[in-house]
């Protein structure tokens, strides 16, 4: 398998092959010699020349992080022969876009209505938990097409609570 | 000695206080919220007593349901943790009237140190020191510059009547006051309707220090030095540290003496906290008194070698304090780290939901003081504090030394902490120098940071997709994991999950 992957906003093109149980790795070019093993879910003890290294996975609904001794590292992992290459940010600001829950709570305010211009920046719908409220704003101009959110309603980290066009 | 206590609360606070019953073998009560069925405390505790819906009000604070708890179990005392109703003075005469006793002060005690104006006056006679200042509304300009004149710039404008920083205006010379008065005036009044502004010494960058003190019920009050607590996020405490890395032998002397006067003034009894501003020069001015267990409480067991939990119970049994000032002595160092279910990608927001793998630390001066467990679902209507992580060391060195290596064994799956914060607290110039204040942590988290190492990078890159290849033999292990059966790698970005659709195919 071949991968492109992220940590922190660095690249890596990344080899690997598994037979036998035996790990065939290859870096931005480099052999590595490697040796990994699960050791619980979402767990890894893997072995690079002697070195070893206790690896968690932390994965949510929006992100995943890898944890390297204390360290924790944003990482996003791409199949390059796959179309599905990240976006351009330029084509961000086009075209309607999803505003999701942040965190699971509750939602306790709705700040606008269908149909209604809202500006970048601007409040549209809060959700609270744990004693904190997070205010969850337009990442655009525009107009609100759609609010799938109701006051007291429950709602997932992820969540699709309302559409700006 | 009692026989059976009611702990009046949850978490790991409500744990601790378990544990103590049990070393003193005593029968130990929980109380539960809808929401708290399947929480800890529940399942450590002898006996456990359902309050009502997960809503505070109507469980952890309502009164006649914990009351009523009480008298169903035979309970004989009441321990209230900390927060919820532990400093509400009608609950502690509420227990006093049912012939039930409370563990902590009276509620004359606690009356009185709740309400700041009767503290301040009662404290200001007693010779307490506060912060400089005229505490009383400043009609005009000319009366504020004859004030600030006697007290010394920088001041503090501050409205009467509120906080959070309205009305609020930082003084540095005279000819400021000429438009800072009337505006912080006419903020507060549209704020507060109220325009009253009085006048304080402006004390930069301060330390946030405060001293335990233990109260029998037969007179006798010591302290137990202090705890450092300068290191705070929207005025929550984050990490607390015993002793304080400024505070020499003769500062806490004074620190702790003042502080028996204030528990002395107050008729205080059990255990209790009084807190102070100490400015860069180490004058110390008394802030407000904590009637209750503090949540860093195990720093100060730590370094004291006393167990505040057993003595606020033998206190409350009526029992003499066993030792004397002079018998307290500090021996090491002690940190604590607040875990909190918290996102840092998200300005650590609270993030509650189900912890799906806890990998726990342990080892030489480690203490874990947790209320959460692995498959539990930690719920989105209380505070957001897990668990505390204590490091103890011979020296301070020696104790950050030791939390480092005990973070790294240290990860909670499934939710987001704050647990990568601590590495960097512990890491920075600063912090290991005690060159503390209560911005500290603000101007940390502004700081342009990296603790990626090169090396370690690389080891996450190959970890990704090791991890990948796993998944990808086994589709069914990740299926499991949650409620969509799709590779977290076949993800979108979080940016792109914000913008755009999230591709749910694989």
């Amino acid at each position: 398998m071949i991968y492109d992957v992220t940590i922190n906003d660095r690249n890596y093109r990344l080899e690997l092959r598994r037979a036998d149980g035996r790990w065939q790795c290859e870096l931005d070019g480099h052999a590595i010699e490697l040796d990994a093993v699960l050791t619980r879910p979402d767990v890894l003890s893997i072995l690079i020349g002697g070195r070893a290294y206790e690896i968690k996975r932390e994965c949510s609904s929006l992100d995943t992080h890898l944890w390297v001794s204390s360290t924790r590292y944003a990482v996003e992992l791409r199949d390059p022969r796959s179309l599905r290459g990240r976006s351009g940010g330029a084509r961000d600001e086009k075209g309607p876009r999803k505003l999701v829950a942040l965190m699971p709570g509750k939602v306790v305010r709705v700040l606008v209505s269908e149909n209604q211009e809202v500006e970048a920046g601007q409040g549209v719908i809060v959700v609270e938990a744990m004693k904190m409220q997070n205010e969850i704003k337009s990442p655009k101009k525009g107009l609100v097409q759609k609010i799938m959110a109701s006051e007291g309603a429950a709602v997932n980290a992820g969540d699709v609570l309302a559409i700006v066009e | 000695m009692f026989k059976k206590i009611l702990i009046a609360n949850r978490g790991e606070i409500a744990v601790r206080v378990i544990r103590a019953c049990r070393e003193m073998g005593i029968t130990a009560v929980a109380v539960y919220s809808d929401a708290d069925r399947a929480s800890l405390h529940v399942i450590q505790a002898d006996e456990a007593y359902h309050l009502g819906p997960s809503a505070a009000a109507d469980s952890y604070l309502n009164i006649p349901k914990i009351l009523d708890a009480a008298k169903r179990s035979g309970a004989d005392a009441i321990h209230p943790g900390y927060g919820f109703l532990s400093e509400n003075a009608g609950f502690a005469q509420a227990c006093a009237d049912t012939g039930i006793k409370f563990i902590g002060p009276t509620a004359a005690a606690m009356e009185m140190m709740g309400s700041k104006t009767r503290a301040r006056q009662t404290m200001a006679q007693a010779g307490i020191p506060f912060v400089p200042g005229a505490f009383r509304g400043l009609s005009s300009v000319e009366e504020a510059a004859e004030v600030a004149d006697k007290i010394g710039y920088p001041v503090m404008l501050k409205a009467a009547a509120g906080g959070g920083g309205k009305g609020m205006r930082l003084i540095q010379a005279r000819e400021e006051l000429q438009s800072a008065l009337p505006a912080a005036q006419s903020e507060a009044q549209r704020a507060f309707g109220d325009g009253e502004v009085y006048m304080e010494k402006a004390i930069l960058h301060p330390r946030h220090i405060e001293m335990q003190v233990l109260a029998d019920e037969h007179g006798n009050t010591v302290y137990l030095g202090e705890r450092e607590c300068s290191i705070q996020r929207r005025h929550q405490k984050v990490m607390e540290e015993a002793p304080s890395p400024m505070v020499s032998a003769d500062l806490r002397r004074r620190m702790g003496e003042v502080a028996v006067r204030v528990a002395k003034t107050a008729g205080y009894t059990n255990a209790g906290t009084v807190e102070f501003l100490v400015d860069q020069e180490q004058n110390f001015y008394f802030l407000e008194m904590n009637t209750r267990l503090q949540v860093e409480h195990p720093v100060t067991e730590l370094v004291t070698g006393l167990d505040l939990v057993h003595l606020q119970i033998r206190i409350a049994a009526g029992e003499t304090l066993p030792f004397a000032q002079d018998d307290v002595s500090l021996r090491g160092h002690a940190i604590e780290c607040r875990i909190y279910a918290e996102d840092p990608d998200n300005n650590y927001f609270p993030s509650p939901g189900k912890i799906t793998l806890l990998l726990a630390p342990s080892g030489p001066g480690i203490r874990r003081d947790s209320g959460m467990y692995e498959g539990w679902t930690v719920p989105i209507d209380y505070d957001p504090l897990l668990a505390k992580l204590i490091g103890y060391g011979s020296d301070r060195p020696q104790a950050i030394s030791r939390l480092v290596r005990a973070l790294r064994e240290y990860f909670v799956g499934g939710i987001k902490t704050n647990l990568a914060l601590f590495r960097r607290i512990l890491s920075d110039p600063d912090f290991q120098a005690g060159r503390l204040d209560t911005g500290y942590l603000d101007r940390l988290l502004q700081s342009p940071h990296s603790a990626a190492s090169q090396e370690d990078s690389k080891v996450a890159a190959i970890a990704a997709g090791v991890f990948a290849v796993l998944d990808s033999a086994s589709p069914g292990r990740v299926a499991e994991r949650g409620p969509e059966p799709v590779s977290h790698w076949k993800r979108t970005a979080r940016t792109e999950a914000l913008g755009e659709q999230l591709r749910t195919k694989n």
